[in-house]
């Protein structure tokens, strides 16, 4: 790993964190992903109800579900989870389109395009989900080969002691970030929500994107057992989705907390400053 | 039957009432005929990949009759309102026919009563609609691939087109009629049928009656009903909008197998 000391005198060390491939994959990624999301809101609203199972239509009982009810003269947005109704109107089952109340399951600022168009959301999700598996297999290969993986992602034995977890807990709790030699590596929260959104929310993403289609149910009929139906699959596509919405959120946080400039230049330039301990 | 609930024309209102207003930039993106093109690629990609890895030969699955859906949801056209079909529908279909033509040596006309007496597949799979809902029935019909050799091909023929008696768009010019095609691939598939019965029933006027076609590892939109021609054709660009089906003239991708 590369190092540029500063000098004393400042305290910085500035070390090359981010290779070139890993920043790469990671821009692609959030240009995907960010498609993705809302490609896929658009293909939601085509059909915003969620089922458990092989099928699940009008008919069949849905844990989610969002609907426009008449309310006297006004159309009133619902969301339905499980047995709670909850008046959503402006945001789910109803929002304005052009200053106009229209029925639509999320609103047009959230869907791409931001009117009704399921074809069009149908391309466009394709399109990026190819781009996003194609850049993925490229990074997997990469931190298996350059062994990014091991080296940089996977805990060590000592820093899966529940001691040790709970101390960088409550150091996150308290916005106070490793400085010094400890900043030279992620800390362990870092590493495992990384490995757990690499190797399992992704692939889970993947894997219940494919079981819901008919094509290749039929090269891979297992994978309908393995998530209890296509209307499952459908289901656990959707949750995953906002399991990796919240780490997006979560994540850009800590990029803001933790030093926006220096995260942002080290994940385009691959430089990134260290500050000293502090000297007692 | 998948046909989609797009508010179609009113979207067309909607459409334009945006562009009137000024679109907002994300939506001239995706109005520009070159991202549609460079978008498309995908599905080239896919149909591909999903036919690399599917063979020829791979069967959707099959369910039992345990995993029937109660009510199995009818979409697009469920009672198509020309006086022809109100005819044959008031004749219990005993009037109706379907040809069999285009590039074949031997065109034919087949009753519903002669299209019964053939060998049949029973299969029990799962309807998917490109909107996200799934429904499971039991379909019975004669295989395509049997009633093609019958026919036999001509060596040009690449494509079957089936025709329908229902126009679910109105138009001047006859685009609007329900149509749909695949290609060989498909259309010798040990699954893909002429289903007459559904659930153990005569097929219903709601599902297609008194046939449809079932293509069980693509998208429900495929699934054309209320059959009434079937045309073995070179290529796909003359017909109708030119893009192979009614959703497909509408922007849907034509190879349905996700």
């Amino acid at each position: 790993m590369a190092t540029i000391d500063a000098g004393a005198a400042t305290g910085r060390t500035v070390i090359y964190r981010h290779s070139l491939l890993v920043r790469l994959s990671h821009w692609v990624n959030v240009l995907c992903m960010t498609v993705l999301l809302f490609s896929g809101l658009q293909i939601f609203n085509a059909h915003p109800a969620l089922y458990w199972g092989q099928y699940g239509a009008d008919n069949d009982p849905s844990f989610i579900s969002m609907e426009a009810v008449e309310d006297g003269d006004k159309a009133k947005g619902v969301t339905h989870i499980g047995s709670l109704t909850f008046n959503t109107t402006g945001f789910l089952g109803v929002s304005g389109v052009d200053g106009e109340a229209t029925a639509r399951g999320f609103p047009d600022w959230l869907t791409i395009p931001s009117y009704q168009d399921l074809a069009s959301g149908r391309r466009w999700h394709f399109f990026f989900a190819w781009l996003f598996v194609i850049n993925g297999f490229i990074y997997l290969a990469y931190g298996l080969l350059s062994r990014h993986f091991r080296r940089d992602l996977l805990p060590a034995g000592n820093e899966l002691t529940p001691a040790h977890i709970g101390h960088e807990i409550v150091n996150h709790a308290r916005l106070r970030f490793p400085k010094g030699p400890e900043a030279r590596h992620y800390n362990t929260l870092q590493k495992l929500t990384y490995v757990a959104v690499i190797f399992l929310l992704l692939p889970l993403m993947i894997l219940t994107g494919l079981t819901m289609s008919p094509g290749f149910n039929a090269v891979a009929p297992w994978l309908l057992d393995v998530f209890g139906g296509r209307q499952s699959a459908r289901t656990i596509h959707f949750l995953t989705a906002f399991s990796l919405v919240a780490f997006v959120v979560v994540h850009v946080a800590m990029v803001i907390l933790s030093g926006v400039f220096n995260n942002l230049r080290s994940m385009i330039t691959g430089w990134y400053a260290i500050e000293q301990e502090d000297k007692q | 039957m998948s046909r989609i609930i797009t508010r179609r024309r009113f979207l067309i209102g909607a459409t334009m009432t945006a562009s009137a207003l000024g679109l907002s930039g994300c939506d001239a993106l995706v109005e520009s005929d070159r991202t549609k093109s460079v978008l498309k690629i995908a599905e080239g990609f896919s149909m591909k990949t999903q036919r690399f890895l599917l063979g020829d030969d791979a069967l959707a699955r099959e369910f039992t009759e345990a995993d029937l859906s109660p009510v199995f949801r009818a979409n697009g056209t469920s009672m198509p309102d020309n006086p022809q079909y109100l005819d044959w529908m008031n004749r219990q279909f005993s009037t109706w026919k379907l040809a069999v033509g285009g590039l074949v040596e031997r065109p034919m006309q087949l009753s519903l009563a002669e299209l019964k007496a053939l060998p049949a597949r029973t299969q029990i799979t799962r309807h998917d609609c490109v909107e996200g809902w799934s429904a499971i029935g039991k379909w019975t019909g004669v295989p395509l691939g049997a009633l093609l050799k019958t026919a036999g091909l001509k060596p040009e023929a690449r494509y079957i087109v089936f025709h329908c008696a229902d126009e679910y768009e109105k138009t001047l010019d006859g685009t609007g009629w329900y149509y749909e095609s695949v290609d060989l691939v498909d259309a010798f598939h040990p699954q893909t049928i002429l289903a007459h019965t559904m659930n153990g029933r005569d097929l219903e006027v709601a599902h297609g009656a008194p046939l449809r076609l079932r293509v069980e590892r693509q998208l429900g939109y495929k699934q054309a009903k209320y059959l009434t021609r079937i045309e073995a054709v070179a290529d796909l660009g003359r017909l109708y909008g030119g893009s192979g089906g009614f959703w497909e003239d509408r922007g849907y991708e034509w190879y349905a197998g996700i």
